[in-house]
């Protein structure tokens, strides 16, 4: 089976005021489906840049970019992003309407339809009691899971999520990945994760992309990360050996 | 190593004390206080009380009439039509200038955000025409027009259009970066974009502009209409005060200016308000 994401060889430069900057250079993995495909690496890695170029913000200077068979070339709803930022939610619409906008936007689904979805995944995220609430009334942790439950209710071909956990207080944050691995069993949808926490790429992932700085290369690919488990201290061992393997240059550098 | 230790508080302990008040009701002094349109209401009597006073200490009538004599000649020439016709006057050229200045301005930045040049025309055009005062532009305006309706909606369009340009284009270079991206990854681009992102997302900074907009030709109608009113068979509020004014009407001079500031604060406090709560507020994005 041909991979759903295919990226190979891709070089993303973009131009500041004052010079063209390299945020990754020959980059190449595949995704396949329902995979949790995560990208951790440090700041200056380039990994919300290479997610930004597969949700078609930016095209790739070098290297090709294919989302089950076509190249990408624009933003489009086949690849849903959900972002770090609170304020990804329009705030003139309610929970309900924030979650069928995308639907009715593409027509991909009437508006009774759209409707019924939206509430079906507002309920799995267990919103159904903020459902007609303006977003400025709502939590972060609220927030993003209304955006995840937006992005899953397109059922698109891959979620692409952008740390979206990041700006959460720790105990929200931990609820929040629990919620979404609960999600992943139910319905095996495809996500690209980007995350600078090894922790989180550990629970999230079952395969992490390890990406090294200036510019962003492909350091190494972890597999099989679903096989260990916080018990047994296997995962705590994983993320020591990821720990010091993004970090060895940096230590012998200095 | 020593072990932590939780200590659990008796149960009974807790639900024994009589809870301390967790809730108090307002009293309705205190529910009306918190009325923003109640507080306002009692400014507006303080200050016509203080007319009252002052007119009644000064005793001459030509000078300053008092608030009570000025509200029977505007009950007078409300009721012999007079006010609402000269009203209906001024509105509806204010409806024209303001409906078409708000039209150029939609045009000017919908141009300015889809092109860079277009937004260096925008940002050029409004610094150079925005100080300009409308007013100053209405010997030309009555050469190129004449006396008539159509030099009062090109001045009128004059003092609205740089306003609301200007803070709709500010309004729609602060919609954040996310917002746009979550519209692009939607497939909208071009006008549905522009109409289901951006303006929405503006909508406080477009608010502001269209109160701006909305004061600036309100006082510049009435000025223009003090210079030159009387168009087209019949003037408007302004030319009221004015024709009053030399009639040595003093009361009817102030009941005129009454009636312009009550027709500022009725769409101040009742139209743009009521939008207000039903859109920025609502959505918690006042700015």
């Amino acid at each position: 089976m041909a991979a759903l994401l295919d990226v190979s060889d891709v070089t993303l430069r973009y131009k500041t005021s004052s010079a063209v900057v390299t945020a990754t250079e020959r980059v190449s993995f595949t995704v396949d489906r329902s995979d949790r495909f995560v990208l951790l690496g440090p700041s200056g890695c380039g990994k919300s840049t290479l997610l930004k170029a597969v949700g078609g913000y930016m095209k790739p200077s070098e290297g090709k970019m294919r989302i089950s068979g076509r190249e990408i070339s624009e933003p489009g709803a086949d690849r849903m992003m959900i972002f770090q930022e609170f304020d990804q939610l329009l705030p003139w619409k309610t929970v309900l309407e924030n979650v069928m906008f995308p639907l009715l936007m593409t027509r991909k689904l009437p508006r009774k339809e759209a409707e019924m979805r939206a509430r079906a995944y507002i309920e799995k995220v267990s919103l159904t009691r903020v459902v007609d609430a303006y977003p400025h009334t709502l939590s972060g942790g609220m927030k993003q899971r209304v955006a995840i439950a937006r992005g899953m209710a397109m059922e698109p071909d891959i979620l692409l999520m952008d740390e979206p956990f990041a700006a959460l207080d720790a105990l929200t944050r931990r609820t929040c990945q629990d919620e979404l691995l609960q999600l992943w069993a139910e319905t095996k949808f495809t996500v690209l994760f980007v995350t600078h926490s090894i922790a989180e790429a550990i629970k999230i992932g079952n395969r992490i992309l390890l990406l090294s700085p200036h510019p962003g290369r492909v350091k190494a690919e972890v597999i099989d990360v679903d096989r260990v488990s916080g018990e047994d201290g296997s995962a705590a061992r994983l993320e020591k050996q990821i720990h010091d393997l993004l970090f060895a240059d940096a230590v012998t550098a200095h | 190593m020593g072990e932590a230790r939780i200590l659990l508080r008796d149960a009974a302990e807790l639900t024994a004390a009589a809870p301390a008040e967790v809730e108090r009701k307002l009293t309705v002094l205190e529910l009306l206080w918190n009325d923003g349109f109640v507080r306002k209401a009692v400014i507006i009597i303080f200050l016509a009380a203080a007319w009252e006073t002052y007119g009644t200490i000064l005793n001459n009538p030509l000078l300053f009439p008092t608030f009570h004599d000025t509200i029977v000649t505007m009950f007078d020439k409300v009721r012999d039509g007079t006010i609402p016709l000269r009203a209906w006057a001024s509105l509806k050229v204010l409806f024209m200038g303001y409906a078409a200045g708000i039209a150029l301005a939609a045009i000017f930045t919908i141009l300015a955000i889809s092109t860079r040049i277009g937004t260096d025309f925008l940002e050029t055009i409004t610094a150079m025409f925005n100080p300009l005062p409308a007013i100053a532009l209405l010997p030309l305006a009555l050469i190129w027009f004449g006396l008539g309706n159509g030099s009062l909606v090109f001045v009128l369009i004059h003092s609205v259009l740089w306003p609301v340009a200007l803070n709709t284009h500010s309004g729609f270079k602060s919609v954040s970066n996310t917002l746009r991206m979550v519209g692009r990854n939607y497939g909208l681009r071009g006008l549905p974009y522009v109409f289901r992102v951006l303006i929405p997302a503006a909508f406080a900074s477009i608010l502001t502009g269209l109160k701006i907009g909305w004061a600036f030709a309100w006082r510049t109608l009435i000025a223009a209409e003090l210079v030159f009113g009387v168009s087209s068979g019949q003037g408007g509020l302004g030319w009221f005060i004015f024709e009053n004014r030399n009639l040595l009407d003093i009361p009817a001079v102030f009941a005129g200016l009454l009636t312009v500031i009550v027709i500022g604060l009725i769409v101040e406090n009742l139209i743009f308000r009521t939008i207000e709560r039903n859109t920025v507020q609502k959505w918690g994005t006042q700015s």
